[in-house]
Parts: structure tokens; sequence; C-alpha cells
């Protein structure tokens, strides 16, 4: 038989033990696993700006086309500039930036509670002659979080390409959010109306078409997916409107220019 | 103790090719036992997570079979079964970290299966009825040789609704594009979890024909 306190031992040491390979491998793993999530993002990114990646080539495509990264606060001023691999202004990179902690602080914040005040990134590309800004894009659906990435072109109002991703939505209804079926509506669309108000691009059940809403600032949602989709819509909303104000003061600017 | 019985057994003995081709027949722990088939439904869809899900269980079985076994004098009775947990534990987490790691695709697809390996059906049972009470090469042979079992089913299935549901093996396109240009349509069915059952329903039944001391007398 077996005395409580070999018991008692033996299951000590055998925790300890693993606890210790378990850490060892964490350890040891986390390089390799931390470069295939940086890895992806940069895939996300590009592919919303519609250029094609593999995680072979992503890096060298980031550094190509992605030539400035840009935090902007909530009055719409740059704070931080990161291009050509050093900083021209402030010193925080756009890329390790997480969107959801700068989502939580202005949460707080319109609810007065003092927090320091959000920064939101935004990605320049520089595709040929085009010039396509990208925003990052994160959000709830029904099941946990969902992300995504939207891309402007140079006016600053026509959507080039989007990408969605989520943690666990329903296959076969939310989970399609991140099918081409579809992403490939939002290309075209515009995020103000022709006074210049911010409308986002939203998702409609039942289908634009049945709605009072212009079709060039709505896209058809899922059937079977209203809470992913409505969650989507909600998203591309609270993401885009901490831009709008840094949008405006460079259509003045270019404007001003000519 | 006489000396016919310390005699080393050969490396591969009529007992050991037993232990590890049984698995494969007529003691399938998916079609006979109906054992981790949850897993058989989810990761079926395409042939390389299918794969890579088979693999990692052939690992998983093999090294905490032959872990219990190297141990089974030392454990005390009353903890078995949380010794047990924590070697399949441990092993189950370390093939995801690698996983993630390594093959980081595959591991995003696997997303939650490669952890739920740990409350596959097999692995305790194999633990419980075989490692506790035999010799570690041994255990580790029937390791193998029962997550191979499963491992095969899981294939020949991916095979099949891979085939069928998304026209591709291994995520290469195999079929014409003349088929489709004929109306050939994949069959959306094939993508969703049932299509795994009927296809495990096929299996069985093929099996049973051939096998018939398999059939229940009713």
């Amino acid at each position: 038989m077996f005395s409580n306190g070999y018991i008692f031992r033996y299951a000590s040491i055998m925790v300890i033990l693993v606890a210790a390979m378990l850490s060892a491998a964490a350890l040891l793993l986390k390089p390799a696993q931390d470069r295939n999530v940086k890895i992806e993002k940069i895939q996300d990114m590009l592919s919303s700006a519609n250029i094609e990646s593999t995680p072979a080539t992503a890096e060298a495509l980031y550094d190509k086309h992605i030539t400035r990264e840009i935090l902007i606060n909530s009055d719409g001023e740059e704070v931080s500039i990161y291009a050509d691999g050093k900083f021209e202004m402030g010193d925080r990179r756009a890329f390790d930036v997480d969107l959801k902690t700068e989502l939580k602080a202005k949460q707080n914040l319109a609810k007065g509670k003092q927090v320091e005040d959000p920064v939101f990134p935004l990605f320049v590309c520089e595709k040929g002659e085009e010039v396509i800004y990208i925003i990052p894009l994160s959000g709830t659906g029904l099941w946990g979080g969902i992300w995504g990435n939207i891309a402007l072109k140079s006016d600053f109002n026509t959507v080039e390409g989007v990408t969605f991703g989520h943690k666990g939505e329903t296959p076969g209804l939310g989970a399609e959010i991140s099918t081409e079926i579809f992403t490939h509506q939002f290309p075209e669309k515009t995020i103000f109306d022709k006074s210049g108000n911010f409308v986002s691009v939203q998702v409609v059940q039942g289908g634009v078409a049945n709605s009072n809403i212009d079709p060039v600032h709505g896209v058809d949602a899922i059937s079977g997916g209203t809470i992913t989709s409505n969650g989507v819509s909600a998203m591309l909303k609270d993401c885009m409107e901490n831009y709008i104000t840094y949008f405006k003061i460079r259509k003045l600017y270019e404007y001003s220019k000519n | 103790m006489n000396t016919a019985k310390t005699e080393r057994e050969p490396l591969f003995s009529a007992k050991t090719k037993k232990l590890l081709l049984g698995p494969l027949n007529k003691e399938n722990p998916i079609t006979v036992q109906v054992l981790g088939i949850c897993s058989a439904l989810a990761v079926t869809v395409k042939l390389e997570p299918a794969f890579v899900m088979a693999l990692s269980v052939v690992i998983v079985t093999a090294m905490s079979n032959l872990t219990i076994s190297a141990l089974r004098n030392t454990i005390p009775p009353r903890i078995r079964i949380i010794v047990q947990l924590v070697v399949i534990a441990a092993l189950v987490i370390l093939v995801d970290q690698v996983l993630k790691a390594y093959m980081y695709d595959v591991s995003k697809q696997l997303s939650v299966f490669v952890g739920l390996i740990i409350t596959n059906c097999i692995l305790m049972g194999r633990l419980e009825a075989f490692a506790m009470a035999n010799k570690p090469w041994d255990s580790f042979i029937d390791g193998i040789g029962n997550g191979v079992g499963y491992g095969i089913i899981l294939i020949v299935v991916a095979f099949f609704r891979e085939l069928l549901g998304s026209g591709t093996i291994w995520g290469l396109p195999v079929l014409p594009k003349v088929f489709y240009d004929l109306g050939y349509v994949n069959n959306g069915l094939m993508i969703l979890p049932p299509a795994a059952l009927f296809l495990v329903g096929i299996i069985i039944w093929i099996q049973r024909t051939k096998n018939p001391d398999l059939q229940e007398e009713n």
C-alpha cells in the first residue's frame, strides 16, 4: 500500500516536473509563435489593400508597401509617425498598438473616467501610383471577438477592400464574414454621404435593396448571422469614426494646396 | 524466476504485431469501440488538418502509454486517474504549442480540437485498460496501434469529404474543369459534420460485412 505521505510527495513532484517542462516549452516556442501572429496580422492588412502575400513573402511586402505608420489622437492630430525604419515623430509604432486597449480607453473616456488619451493606428500603403489608407478594426460578434482591416483610397472615402476575422462565430452563419462572399461587397462603397457627413458602411439585415439606405453606403448582411452582422456594422462605425477629424483636416489641407 | 521468462522477447513478436495491427481492424477505436467520434466529425473536412490531428493523437497515445506504463508500479492507485490526466494534458499542451509555432495555419483550423485530445476517450481507455498493466514497450506499440487506428479512419473520411465537398485533395484541385462546365457541383453536405457520420457509418458497414464475427446477434 502507498501511504498518504507518499501520495502527496508523488503528486507534488509530478506537478512541479510537468510545470517546469511546460514553461520551458512555452518559453522556447514563444518567438516562433509571436512571429506567426505578426505575419498573420501583416497578411490580413495587405490583403485588405488587395496585395497577395504568402507567409514567406509577407514581411518583405510589408516593408515595401506600408511606407508610413501613423498614430493619431482623438483630436485628429498625428502623435507618432514611423517611416523607413525610423521615427519622424513620437516613439510608438502603430503596428505595436493594441487596438482593443485603445478602444477600451475611448469608452472609459466617454464615461468620464480619467484615462490616457487613446491613440489610433493608421497605415499608409503605397501600391504603384495609388496611396491606400488601412484602418485596423476590432469589435465583438456573437460568441467572441471579431476583427479586421478596412482599406480606403486616397480620397479617404472610397473603400478599396476589407478583411474580417473572428474568434469563433457560428460556422456557416456568422463565420461567413471572413469569406469572399461577404467581403467582396465592400469595394467601391463610400463612408461619407454627399454632404460630407460620416455614415460608415452599414451591414443591412434583409438586404440593402429593401431598405432606405443608399446602396453606396450599405452591404447585405448574412441571413442567420444577425448578431455577427450587427457586430461588423458597429465595429466599422466605432473604429472608423476615430479618424474622421483627421481625414477632414487632411482633405482641407490638400484642398488648400491645390 | 525461471530462465525462460527472463529471456528477452523479440522486439516484434506475434503479440506486439497483434497490438499494433489489431486496432487497425477488429479493435478499431472509432468503428468498433466508437470512441473519439466528436473530433472525427469536426476535423475531417480537409485532408491536411485531419492528417495533422491523426499524427498528434498517435504521438499523444504512444507517449502517454509509454510514460504511464513506465511509472505504473510507482503510481498510487488512489490518484492514478489524476496522474494519467496530468501526463495526457502535458503532452497535449506540448503538441498544441509546437503546432502553434511551426504549423500555424493548420493549428488555426484545428482550433480547440487539439486541446480536446485531452478528453478523447481512446487515451484514458488505453491507459486504464492497457498501460497500467503492461510493459512499456508493449504499451508504446499499443498506443501507436490505437492512434493509427483512429487516424486511418480520420484520413479516409477526410479524403472523401474533401474530394466530394471541395473537389480537392490536400488543397490541390483534382477534378477537371470540364466537370464543372458540365454542371457538376461540389456537395455542400460533405462540408458539414453529418457527412462524417454517414461516411463512418458506411465504413462500419463495409467492415462488418467483411468480418462476420463483429456482427452482433440480436
